[in-house]
């Protein structure tokens, strides 16, 4: 099969027909930061931080799929800047009280912090008023670090296919719900599954949180994506 | 050469971070040789006695005596470091932001199981409680940031020598922690 030739920040990649930007650059070592990605979910391209430069355009590197003679642009100044602004507006437009939380070390939105270094976010906090709901026996669904990557309504599914969860109004109102009946069914197991898929503390396992002593989480000495660029070097 | 000049102060916060700056350990003595400290509740000096160089503040602004102690802090301080999550961001005394003041008052001093007298303090010597726990850039200028909660007393000993010592400051990986 022919493969597509292409380069990301000069770097000559192949890719198969059909893979996105993202799954390809992951195949030639190569780290796009994101948030919304999970592996084995489908690409909802909802949280932009993946973003990259093709030519004058910009795409989200996890759903725009390669093409031959690619020029990609990835980690190039603007394009970081714009990425760590992402970052930052998603501080803000929630309560992200990172000492207070369960997922903190574990959770992808402040590693992507620590990878960019945020020391304060450039636009204003808007503390909003969130709740925090109870999702069936053993999760819970804490509303004011949702970030709504929808990475729940695409991978929390019962044993027999159904969604557990769907994002109901919209714009500044939007938020992640869930079928009572259908939550009241989930496993332990499916709820700690919920809880490794989703990057913040927004979905949590009951009984679990703290588990894992300071210096041993997964985000503590390394930063994220340094798997990728540790292969590369 | 006369030493650089360090004042302190704890705002909305809970003296953690204060606590962070003294667990550098030995390096205190270091530190005695490196500047000289003007107001602070370290060594107890209350009022601005010269103009200061670094001004490090904890905690977040939550009432008007926050709001003047740290207007007064940049009137005399050349520099404003935020010290902490609470100072950046309000912390957990910002926990209260999405309550009106009024039923925070009520449940704290009127529904308290705990509490005999059940009025709300109203004494004219008493600081008011602010609509919400500000941080501070949200108040005055603040000059630089170091996050954590507290911020290790590695980040906050790697900053002071920088500032005083007029390096730029490089923060690795392990310095920069939110918790």
């Amino acid at each position: 099969m022919n493969k597509i030739k292409f380069t990301i920040d000069g770097k000559e990649c192949f890719a198969e027909p059909g893979q996105t930007i993202m799954e390809a650059a992951k195949a030639n070592g190569v780290y796009i930061p994101a948030l919304c990605r999970y592996e084995g979910l489908k690409p909802a391209g909802s949280c932009r931080v993946c973003t990259v430069r093709v030519g004058r355009g910009h795409m989200a590197a996890c759903t725009q799929p390669v093409a031959e003679g690619m020029v990609v642009e990835n980690i190039v100044p603007d394009l970081e800047d714009m990425r760590k602004s992402l970052i930052e507006m998603l501080f803000v437009e929630g309560n992200h009280l990172c000492p207070t939380c369960q997922k903190s070390g574990n959770c992808e939105l402040q590693a992507l912090a620590y990878r960019y270094q945020m020391l304060v976010p450039r636009f204003p906090y808007q503390f909003p008023v969130r709740q925090v709901e109870p999702v069936g026996p053993h999760l819970l669904l804490e509303q004011n670090r949702c970030i709504q990557c929808l990475r729940c309504v695409r991978g929390v599914k019962t044993t027999d296919g159904k969604a557990v969860f769907g994002s109901v109004k919209r714009s500044g109102k939007k938020k992640i719900a869930f079928d009572r009946d259908l939550a009241a069914g989930l496993s332990a197991d499916a709820a700690k599954k919920a809880m490794d898929q989703c990057p913040v503390g927004a979905l949590l396992k009951k009984e679990i949180g703290f588990m894992v002593p300071i210096g041993k989480r997964k985000f503590d000495q390394k930063p994220i994506g340094s798997e990728f660029e540790d292969k590369r070097s | 050469m006369t030493k650089p000049i360090i004042a302190t102060a704890s705002l909305a916060g809970c003296f953690g971070c204060h606590m962070s700056v003294l667990d550098i350990d030995a390096k205190i003595l270091q530190l005695i040789e490196l500047v000289e400290f003007n107001k602070s509740p370290i060594d107890d000096i209350k009022t601005f006695t010269k103009p200061c160089d670094v001004g490090l503040i904890e905690g977040g602004c939550g009432n008007s005596e926050n709001v003047e102690v740290l207007r007064d802090f940049r009137k005399n301080c050349k520099a404003l470091v935020a010290v902490g999550e609470c100072a950046i961001m309000g912390g957990l005394p910002a926990m209260r932001n999405g309550i009106p003041i009024q039923e925070c008052l009520e449940e704290a001093y009127l529904r308290c199981p705990t509490v005999d007298d059940k009025i709300i303090p109203n004494d004219e010597e008493l600081p008011i409680s602010l609509d919400k726990v500000y941080p501070l850039h949200e108040i005055v200028k603040i000059d630089y940031f170091l996050p954590g909660c507290p911020p290790s007393a590695d980040l906050i000993w790697e900053a002071l020598t920088a500032l005083v010592g007029g390096k730029p400051l490089g923060l690795t990986y392990n310095l920069i922690k939110f918790d």
